[in-house]
């Protein structure tokens, strides 16, 4: 009867993060419509069908037409892409995750993944002579090691001297920012470079699995997929998970049951930043081969919504970091085809946020029945006071 | 204002100031009032009677307008009133005094008591000086005078009661409720503030007092109502009762007021404090040096008023506080310094005093709870790998010895009663073998069924071997279970005393006084 | 003062502070406009955090506003052309003007969405807050890229005050004139709004109430104050100072928006707050300090330092002074200098009726 009773509950969530995925395309559609004026010139109220089309053609490769009826598929280029764009928002949402399951907001994913792009390209220059197969594993391990020293910090500040999480990883992130111009632009610019870059991470290049010039999937995609099993047994089948559950929903209790809430604090936040460390030195070492001093990327900001759309559990984490992939390998082609900005999907990233946060609308829109009360939801779970909060003892 | 006369006669002939008519109030799974009716004539002490969880709060929460009844009628001078919220509840003239005060800790006196009702200069500005000068003439008036510029944070508990008191009364309040007032007071506060209650009764105030003690109620009342379930059960006048009656009346079946505690046969010394100093959170020695013994097969009960080190003691001794100085020793070898999982492999059982914040993760099913200290060791792991198999056979078994009341053992703790919650903290640290079990406020907000339950568990478990430090600050619980009584005060031992002994008045006055006052409870044996 | 200098290893702090001090008096004017944001966005904070609403977007609502601003004056612009300016009041126009309104509106708007999601939705206020960045970031940049395709006029912006030369070249004072007079209308009134909102913290009624709800709601509503109403008014009057940073931008100091413009403000503004331990006065002092940390680098490529401190200044990269207000408010947050504590309540959603 129990099981009857989660699997009603689970249901219950997985068809408010669909609602609220369905009701994020009709408000991106409503805004479409209504700005089709200044994209086309005139109000063109099929515009978001064409937006759509396209976007699920750059995410799939699969072409639907309408007049007349066609179905095509394009090739697989729309699949790598959405897998290659995927797979640091795995790892992010991963990361973020993570420090759900202990009470703990890692916004600093974002920094954390900077701080593991560096540490990978570090490591690749220096190792510039070496074989791929030595060349390769080092550069991944200097990332994630960056990522999770990164990570240390605000974990440690949180257990020992009552800093929240929050304010500091959004502190760190700029100071990565930071970090790297000065690093790019100093000691590791390549000569001869046009702006302020690295030089190519070389040997240290993910090998490629398939696919042809500007869709290429790098052997990165396989690690994303076998981080979320190995997350998922560590959360849910070891006592270190049962551990970081438990600080998360009471760390007086976790100490007075003998658990060291402020050892696992810094290491949550440590494992939280070695999962983002990793998504940066794969994206570096895969994609981007160089870094450049002023890195534009908002994949850890982006791993927020991922985790939050997974509602921090692993398998929900891969299909977040899957949707998330899909609708950003497909915008470009929405903006080709129907010259809609890629922008538009940070609009229906926030939107669906906002539907998953203000979950009653989506309950009343598609008359699903409320949570049962008492289970925990993370969208609700992870603010505590900070600011100067006393710091967890034990 | 009726005429000022205490006379109990005439309080009952008067016609009643607030009559409450066919209360009932529901929540999700509960009728927490069900047709309840009250009523309180001016001038009198009105007792409302209840075990923990029968409705006496839910009541005043409606009388108060912060919850609103399914059905029924609020009468003020034979009037039917709606109240909506505390406001409309103030504006005529009904005011609570909260178990937990709704003080706001970095705001002054003044503050506190004129917040909502503000003396104002313009419309924009507070009127400073005509606050203080309101406190003042209202504590001369009532004859407790409070420093309308101290932060109440920085106030004891006794006197933060009378900064709630006189909010109450700057607010004219001609009802005034309050909801077990003497809980976190000393014998002699409690006596200080009865002198405060009689004299505003005399002035013509109704007082409705919530309580479930039985002999405070014979001592302060009027009349009594008391409450079982949500329902009125009965209604007394104090010298037409007794506490047996009152117990029968509350309980809804003949009760043991005591438990028999039998004979202890102390052995070896099992737990011995010797000088321990600890730090409390704001610095300074909180616990300064405190020493005594514990033997195995005998209960050490601490009494004394929150707040005089017992948290910080109970804390150090588990592991979970560092201390300054001194020692502990556990079966003759040194734990000063240990972890409370060093503890606990030792032998050492742990009830917290708050079982919602520190005995138990109410968001997680009972079996993960029964394996909360017991989670990485075999049977329940191997390795890192959890088994679920052996802690679901595990909380099975708990579930079964120490009858705790579930649905099912998958259920989340949080949906469980107050008195099967504890039970189940009880389940994981009793059912072992044991050198030492410590005990914070075991039955703290139980009803009567759970703590004489808890009790006969402790006094089994007593008898099995372990050394039992109990820490309440129920005096009735110390002396009702405990073989010697410590009583702490100002962070020091100042009497151990015989439990069997022991008088309550005289245990008082050391914990309000630390013995300065001249009386010793019983021959005071050695603080060893 | 050499004497001072000269001392080994701490006259290197002297120098510093007569460096930072002749920074300050030729670039006061610059400094106190760099401030405003981070400083107008701190009371927005304040306002919310005071009455136990943690806001982390901010940023998001400055943008919003700026957005708003610059397209509804860019707007008016378009649709009249000639613009008369007003030769008193910072040379304003209709098409200003009404950005302006629109700036403060949206900021108004934006934090109603925040108080709904915070308050009555009870979701969680710091995914609440990091919605409203992402939406806000997400639609501006998105409306801007559709938008500048046709290169829209531009209103121009509220020119600043020129204090009369008697006061700016007093001397020893000359520069704080200048630096609080030769200002457009929004900079010029954030130490005023800072002084304001401190009095009325402690002195009004509202002050009295707004802290008891951040402190203790429950207290609070025991005594009749709606606790529920109090959140959502100050939650949405905090918009109008996220509307104020936010016309900064593209009305006071700046004539143009570009997605993303914001750069973080907002977050500075929450690290100010913090740093000024929840008081406007305090806040307006930390935004002073981290504009003026930002704008020492400005300064030592432009008047370099001489001798000793010269030396280390200029060996020191640009991007220290860029994190050091980040790196400051760790520093803070951690209780190196002194602890900073947030209102009792912050951050935790109101339960009206107890269950018990």
């Amino acid at each position: 009867m129990i099981n009857r009773l989660l699997s009603r509950s689970l249901r219950g969530q997985l068809a408010v993060t669909g609602g609220a995925i369905l009701l994020a395309l009709v408000v991106g559609a409503i805004v479409m419509v209504l700005t089709s004026p200044i994209i086309t010139g005139s109000l063109d109220p099929w515009l978001w069908s064409e937006a759509y089309l396209a976007l699920l053609q750059g995410a799939t490769g699969i072409a639907i037409a309408f007049d007349p009826f066609s179905i095509d598929f394009t090739g697989f280029n729309g699949v790598i892409d959405t897998l290659v764009r995927a797979t640091p928002y795995i790892l992010g949402g991963l990361a973020v995750g993570l420090g759900f399951k202990a009470g703990l907001f890692n916004i600093g994913a974002q920094g954390q993944f900077l701080m593991g792009a560096l540490g990978a390209v570090v490591a690749a220059i220096a190792l510039a002579d070496a074989p791929t197969v030595i060349a390769v594993p080092l550069a991944l391990v200097a990332g994630l090691l960056a990522g999770a020293a990164y990570g240390f910090v605000p974990g440690w500040l949180k257990a020992f001297t009552g800093a929240h999480e929050v304010v500091v990883t959004i502190m760190l992130n700029y100071v990565a920012l930071q970090i790297i111009s000065w690093a790019v632009s100093g000691p590791l610019r390549a000569a001869g470079a046009t702006f302020a870059r690295t030089s190519d991470v070389g040997a240290a290049t993910l090998p490629i699995l398939a696919g042809s010039s500007g869709h290429l999937l790098h052997s990165g995609v396989i690690i994303a997929f076998a981080a979320v099993p190995v997350v998922w047994w560590v959360l849910y089948r070891s006592t270190v998970g049962f551990e970081i559950h438990t600080v998360g929903a009471n760390p007086d209790a976790a100490r007075y049951a003998g658990m060291r809430p402020r050892r696992l604090i810094v290491l949550t936040m440590s494992a939280s930043g070695l999962l983002a460390g990793l998504a940066g030195g794969i994206e570096i070492l895969g994609v981007q081969h160089y870094l450049p001093a002023a890195y534009a990327t908002t994949v850890g900001f982006d791993a927020i919504t991922v985790a939050l759309l997974g509602r921090a559990n692993p398998w929900g984490i891969l299909f977040g970091g899957l949707l998330l992939g899909a609708l950003r390998a497909g915008a470009p082609l929405m903006q080709i085809k129907a010259g809609v900005p890629v922008q538009m999907i940070d609009i229906l990233q926030g939107v669906i946020l906002f539907f998953l946060a203000a979950d009653l609308i989506v309950r009343w829109v598609f008359r699903i029945r409320e949570a049962k009360a008492g289970s925990v939801d993370e969208l609700k779970t992870v603010t505590g006071s900070y600011g100067g909060s006393s710091a967890t003892k034990g | 204002m009726t005429a000022p006369t205490p006379d109990k006669s005439a309080a009952r002939i008067a016609a009643p100031a607030l009559e409450m008519r066919g209360i009932t109030k529901r929540y999700p799974g509960v009728v927490a009032n069900d047709s309840i009716d009250l009523e309180v004539r001016p001038g009198e002490i009105h007792a409302l009677l209840g075990e923990n969880g029968a409705g006496k709060s839910t009541l005043m929460n409606v009388l108060y307008g912060l919850a609103r009844p399914d059905e029924g009628q609020i009468l003020l001078d034979g009037e039917v009133i709606d109240i909506e919220g505390p406001t409309d509840a103030i504006d005529r003239g009904i005011s609570m005094v909260h178990q937990h005060f709704m003080l706001v800790p970095v705001l002054t006196v003044a503050d506190n008591v004129l917040l909502g009702k503000e003396a104002m200069r313009g419309r924009l500005f507070l009127d400073q000086g005509e606050a203080r000068r309101r406190i003042k003439e209202l504590g001369e008036r009532f004859g407790f005078e409070l420093d309308p510029d101290a932060k109440v944070g920085d106030l004891s508990v006794g006197w933060q009661q009378r900064v709630e008191i006189l909010k109450a009364l700057y607010r004219d309040a001609r009802i005034l409720v309050l909801d077990e007032p003497t809980a976190v007071l000393t014998p002699q506060e409690t006596v200080e503030i009865f002198t405060v209650l009689r004299r505003l009764a005399a002035e013509g105030h109704s007082i409705i007092f919530i309580s479930h003690k039985l002999y405070e109620v014979l001592e302060i009342a009027d009349h009594i109502t008391v409450i079982r379930r949500g329902k009125v059960v009965g209604s007394r006048i104090p010298g037409e009762t007794n506490e047996e009656d009152l117990a029968e009346l509350m309980v809804g079946h003949e009760v043991q007021l005591t438990v028999d505690r039998g004979e202890s046969h102390p052995a070896e010394t099992m737990l011995r404090v010797q000088d321990l100093r600890v730090r409390s959170d704001r610095g300074g020695d909180i616990v300064n040096g405190v020493s005594f013994d514990v033997r195995a097969g005998e209960i050490l009960g601490v009494a004394g008023v929150a707040g005089n080190g017992q948290d910080e003691l109970v804390e150090a001794i588990m592991g979970l506080r560092q201390p300054s100085g001194g020692s502990i020793t556990l079966d003759g070898s040194d734990v000063t310094h240990d972890r409370p999982r060093d503890l606990h492999e030792k032998q050492v059982a742990f009830v917290p005093a708050d079982r919602h914040r520190f005995g138990l993760v109410l968001s997680f099913p009972l079996t993960d709870n029964v394996v909360l200290t017991d989670y990485y060791m075999e049977p329940y792991s191997r390795g890192v790998v959890r088994d679920e198999d052996a802690i679901a056979k595990r909380a099975d078994e708990a579930i079964e010895l120490y009858d705790v009341r579930t649905p099912s053992p998958t259920v989340t703790a949080g949906t469980l009663s107050g008195g099967n919650q504890q039970k189940l903290i009880v389940a994981r640290e009793f059912d072992r073998d044991l050198k030492l079990l410590v005990l914070d406020q075991p039955t703290r907000g139980l009803d009567v069924g759970s703590i004489e339950f808890i009790h006969k568990q402790i006094i089994k478990k007593r008898d099995a071997g372990p050394a039992v430090l109990l820490v309440s600050a129920e005096l009735d619980e110390v002396l009702e279970i405990s073989d010697r009584i410590a009583v702490m005060y100002r962070g020091k031992v100042v009497a151990i005393v015989d439990g069997r002994t022991a008088n309550k008045e005289a245990v008082g006055l050391l914990m309000a006084t630390g013995g300065k006052g001249g009386s010793s409870a019983s021959p005071p044996e050695t603080a060893s | 003062m050499d004497v001072l200098f000269d001392i080994p290893v701490v006259g290197i702090l002297f120098q510093l502070v007569d460096y930072m001090i002749q920074v300050l008096t030729i670039n006061g004017a610059v400094i106190l406009a760099l401030a405003a944001p981070i400083a107008l966005g701190a009371y927005c904070g304040f306002m919310n955090e005071r009455s136990g609403v943690v806001n982390i977007g901010i940023e998001g609502m400055m943008i919003a506003s700026a957005f708003a601003g610059w397209f509804v004056a860019s707007m008016v612009v378009q649709a009249f052309p000639d613009q008369p300016r007003a030769d008193f009041f910072f040379g304003a126009s209709p098409a200003l003007i009404l950005g302006l309104v629109a700036a403060i509106i949206t900021g108004m708007l934006v934090s109603a969405v925040h108080a709904w999601l915070s308050i009555t939705v009870k979701a969680d206020q710091i995914i609440s807050g990091t919605i409203i960045n992402i939406v806000a970031l997400g639609a501006t940049g998105y409306l801007i890229i559709i938008i500048s395709a046709s290169s829209p006029p531009s209103a121009g912006r509220f020119t600043p005050f020129n204090p009369p030369e008697a006061l700016t070249d007093l001397p020893f004072v000359g520069w704080i004139f200048n630096m609080f007079l030769s200002q457009g209308p929004i900079t010029m009134a954030v130490l005023v709004i800072a002084l304001i909102l401190n009095v009325l913290l402690f002195r009004s009624r509202w002050g009295l109430r707004t802290r008891s709800v951040g402190e203790h709601p429950k207290a609070a509503e025991t005594v009749g104050i709606d606790v529920i109403k109090l959140r959502y008014r100050n939650v949405i009057l905090g918009g109008i100072f996220a509307g104020l940073a936010g016309a900064w931008f593209t009305l006071d100091f700046g004539t143009s928006f570009q997605a993303g413009m914001t750069n973080g403000r907002g977050f500075i503004a929450l690290a100010a707050l913090i740093f000024g331990r929840w008081l406007p006065l305090g806040a307006f002092g930390a935004a002073l300090l981290f504009a003026a940390a930002s704008s020492l680098s400005i300064a030592i490529r432009t008047v370099p330092p001489t001798g000793q401190l010269g030396d280390i200044l200029t060996a020191i990269p640009d991007q220290f002074w860029s994190a050091l207000p980040y790196l400051v408010t760790i520093i803070i947050l951690a209780g190196a200098v002194g602890r900073s504590v947030a209102p009792a309540a912050v951050g935790k959603p109101y339960e009206r009726e107890s269950a018990s």
